[in-house]
């Protein structure tokens, strides 16, 4: 039980450490500094945006808007900025859409009680159609090189995303451990009932995580505009797979209530890992997604496995008590 | 009438740590209603539940037309005949009349359901029973007479040779109940033998038989109706020895602090009361006459429809738990699982929950060393049993968890406690130290209302008692007025006369 049991805890440590040892040895490229940067760089937004959904399900709900978030905030922006509007106000104004979003999310939610899953499977959609209708179904250009450093410039040694990525993790990291907001989103997700009945505002906290999340989700599409350099009417489809995975990979309890950011950090890295690890050996893009499929199956599995090893556990101790 | 359609011998329930059932020795005869009655807690669910196979007995021996019942389950005794109507029925809501009472037995044909065939039968059983219903009707659209109706039918299409029905007046109206008592008496003219559950004195006297009482989990006597009253009834279900375990409680009487008025919700109405300061208020009653639901709307927790609640002398409005904490007023909820703790988060994150204010600096940062510093102080005020306050909750007994629940509701500052079943499930040694720290707290100053469906603990604590029955307040009995077997009149709509719906 007790080796079963560290494995479920230190498991996705253990992924990621095989995954770095597998493509080392099977590619040339994979160990060399520029890509470990070129990693880096490419999960600076789903990096970003993972600690945006770690509060999301911690707090117990589910966001699959975020890939739309990001997509209507750099499709927004680049239309801006091409239109000649500074890209200081084109960014500000992108991210109050997002915070806006986030609130319209949490409003819904709260009001009319619909599960946040259906609210942002109903946002996603809409605001892709958003997203092919600002823009006519083309890419956006005419963005101004200033613009690009946000993207592709670097601090030093380090590329830029990656350090807005490490703030975000740091600010996650400090409002979930060590704040008022932080202790009620775990409680939230823990057990709503309770919560309430201890005189905590549950919708609130809602409308709280659900800000922070459509905040971030935006910074990241502006981050992401930056390096391609063009509004992609499809920016960001499919991201919240990735996102959602690196959280639960990062073992963030599904059902909200448990979990540590600094998991989700392994989680990031992982998805990061095993996507660039697979472009470098060639393996097509279809059966990249077959894989991706199965590690968020698998990461599910182990978190069940871990909540059923951990239930025994405390089973035992009351007896004991 | 000669031989029993189905006997129980020498019946014991043990769960860990406690005895749910013992010297259940019964017989039942075909054509017979055999009344039980006992409070909330008696073990008349466990009974049923052993019955129906589906819990096992820990020893004895159950008999059906002689034979022996090897192995008890759900299954084998439905075979057999025995079947059960529930408080909460067991229809699916948006399937007709017919297919709930056919529902996994349906008529088939060539591996179809033969939907003419399933009406049909469904018709003769609910000719029978002389209702009037289409058998097509969507089960969702019936009253709750009818949907009880529905079960019945269930049960006879199933040949049911013992039919068990807990509590099924509860939720009729008065015409609805002669239509029950009408399907009863002709389900015994068919030789079915009723094992009918019901709080209500006067059904058991028109209806019934025989009458057994259960008291505590232990079977006491049986009796023919036309042989006993209410009275001896009464006397029966509550003749048990108080203990002496309470602390001396020694209140005299204070100025007002809490006063409600006509306070109604959509369950409970014109509820009026006044709690003083220092005094330990008891609400009495069944389970779902509307105790909880008075203190969840006080609360904040349950909408309030009109009424008024004046704290000390200041009228107050709460609309939500955290209004009511502002305000002074806290609760220990029921169900500790599920409505209180915060099962997986630490005694230390529990216990400063619901007054984080009070622990964090402006900008919402937690004071880590005063948050713990606090969490130890109560642990060692209401002597939590724990290694540390980083230990999570869930791995605590029940006793310290409801100790981390109030040590959360003192944090609050609060003036008023409500505490709904405080003891449930706990050990008797964690019991006594909860009856100390709330007698200490009302000598602090504090109001305490209590919750519960134990008599010893209300009759032990309580200064006066409230009895609720059917979402009003039925009566007030000052401590030295009060007794078991006067509460359970009250709490039964026994006294008063009032049997309404």
């Amino acid at each position: 039980m007790k080796i079963k049991e560290q494995i479920s805890k230190f498991g996705i440590w253990f992924a990621l450490i095989a995954l770095v040892i597998i493509f080392s040895l099977t590619t040339e490229t994979f160990l060399t500094q520029t890509n470990l940067f070129n990693i880096a760089r490419q999960v600076s937004i789903i990096g970003i945006c993972s600690v945006g959904m770690t509060f999301v399900i911690l707090m117990g709900a589910m966001d699959l808007s975020i890939g739309a978030i990001i997509g209507i905030s750099a499709v927004v922006s680049a239309t801006m900025m091409s239109n000649g509007i500074q890209p200081v106000l084109a960014v500000i104004t992108s991210l109050i859409l997002g915070v806006a979003i986030g609130l319209f999310i949490a409003l819904i939610v709260n009001k009319i009680g619909i599960l946040p899953i259906i609210v942002t499977l109903a946002m996603m959609t809409a605001l892709r159609g958003a997203c092919f209708i600002i823009t006519g179904g083309m890419p956006v250009y005419g963005i101004p090189k200033s613009f690009l450093f946000l993207g592709q410039g670097y601090v030093g040694f380090f590329p830029v995303p990656v350090i807005i990525m490490i703030i975000v993790f740091i600010i996650g990291y400090v409002i979930l451990e060590k704040t008022v907001i932080g202790r009620v989103v775990y409680g939230t997700g823990g057990n709503e009932d309770a919560s309430r009945l201890s005189g905590v505002s549950v919708k609130k906290v809602k409308y709280f995580v659900f800000a922070i999340q459509g905040f971030l989700g935006s910074l990241a599409g502006i981050i992401l505009l930056s390096r391609v350099n063009s509004g992609q009417p499809s920016a960001g489809t499919g991201y919240e797979m990735d996102i959602i995975t690196a959280c639960v990979l990062g073992g963030i309890r599904v059902t909200g209530g448990e979990g540590k950011i600094l998991g989700v950090i392994i989680g990031v890295l992982t998805i990061g890992v095993l996507s660039n690890g697979m472009v470098l050996l060639g393996v097509n893009e279809f059966w990249q997604m077959i894989v991706k499929g199965a590690v968020l199956l698998i990461a599910v599995t182990a978190d069940k496995i871990s909540k059923k090893t951990s239930n025994k556990m405390s089973e035992g101790s009351v007896k004991t008590a | 009438m000669n031989q029993p359609i189905l006997e129980l011998k020498n019946i014991k329930k043990v769960y860990p740590g406690v005895v749910a059932l013992k010297n259940v020795s019964m017989k039942f005869y075909p054509g017979e209603v055999h009344a039980i009655v006992g409070e909330n807690g008696a073990g008349k669910s466990t009974f049923i539940k052993t019955i129906t196979g589906a819990i096992q007995p820990t020893e004895g021996k159950i008999f059906f037309e002689g034979k022996e019942i090897v192995n008890n389950n759900p299954i084998k005794s439905l075979s057999l005949g025995i079947t059960a109507i529930y408080q909460e029925f067991n229809l699916i809501p948006y399937l007709s009349v017919a297919e709930n009472i056919y529902y996994g037995r349906f008529p088939q044909k060539f591996g179809f359901v033969d939907y003419k065939t399933m009406y049909k039968n469904a018709k003769k059983v609910l000719d029978w029973l002389g209702i009037d219903i289409n058998p097509k009707t969507i089960v969702k659209d019936l009253s709750v007479g009818y949907q009880q109706i529905v079960e019945i039918a269930k049960s006879i299409s199933m040949n049911s040779r013992v039919l068990i029905m807990d509590e099924p007046s509860a939720p009729l109206t008065n015409n609805e109940l002669k239509y029950l008592f009408n399907v009863v008496k002709k389900l015994t003219q068919q030789g079915v033998a009723i094992i009918y559950i019901s709080h209500r004195m006067e059904e058991i006297f028109d209806l019934c038989h025989k009458v057994t009482v259960f008291r505590d989990g232990e079977y006491i006597k049986t009796m023919n109706v036309a042989d006993t009253n209410k009275n001896d009834l009464f006397a029966l279900m509550v003749n048990r020895k108080l203990n002496d375990n309470f602390p001396n409680r020694n209140y005299t009487p204070q100025e007002v602090v809490l006063e409600v008025e006509g306070l109604t919700t959509s369950k409970v109405s014109d509820i009026s009361f006044k709690l003083h300061k220092g005094e330990i208020l008891g609400f009495a009653g069944l389970v779902g006459a509307g105790r909880t639901e008075i203190a969840l709307a006080i609360y904040g927790a349950d909408k309030v429809r009109s009424g008024s609640i004046t704290l000390k002398g200041k009228r107050i409005i709460n609309k939500s738990p955290a209004q009511a904490i502002k305000n002074g007023i806290a609760l220990i909820p029921e169900d500790r699982k599920k409505f209180g703790a915060l099962m997986n988060m630490t005694i230390k994150e529990n216990i400063s929950y619901s007054m984080l204010k009070k622990i964090a600096w402006k900008f919402g940062i937690i004071k880590a060393n005063f948050e713990k510093k606090t969490a130890n102080e109560y642990k060692d005020v209401l002597s939590i049993k724990t290694p540390s306050i980083n230990q999570k909750v869930i791995n605590l007994s029940g006793g310290n968890q409801q100790k981390v629940i109030l040590a959360r509701c003192m944090f609050t500052d609060c003036e008023i406690l409500i505490f709904d079943e405080p003891t449930r499930g706990i050990d008797i040694g964690a019991k006594q130290e909860i009856y100390a720290l709330m007698n200490s707290l009302t000598q602090q100053g504090k109001s305490i209302i209590i919750i519960s469906s134990e008599m010893p603990e209300l009759l032990g604590m309580a200064d006066r008692i409230l009895v609720v029955y059917n979402g009003k307040i039925a009566g007030e009995l000052l401590k030295k007025d009060a007794d078991q077997q006067t509460i359970l009149k009250l709490a039964s709509g026994c006294d008063g006369g009032t049997y309404e719906n």
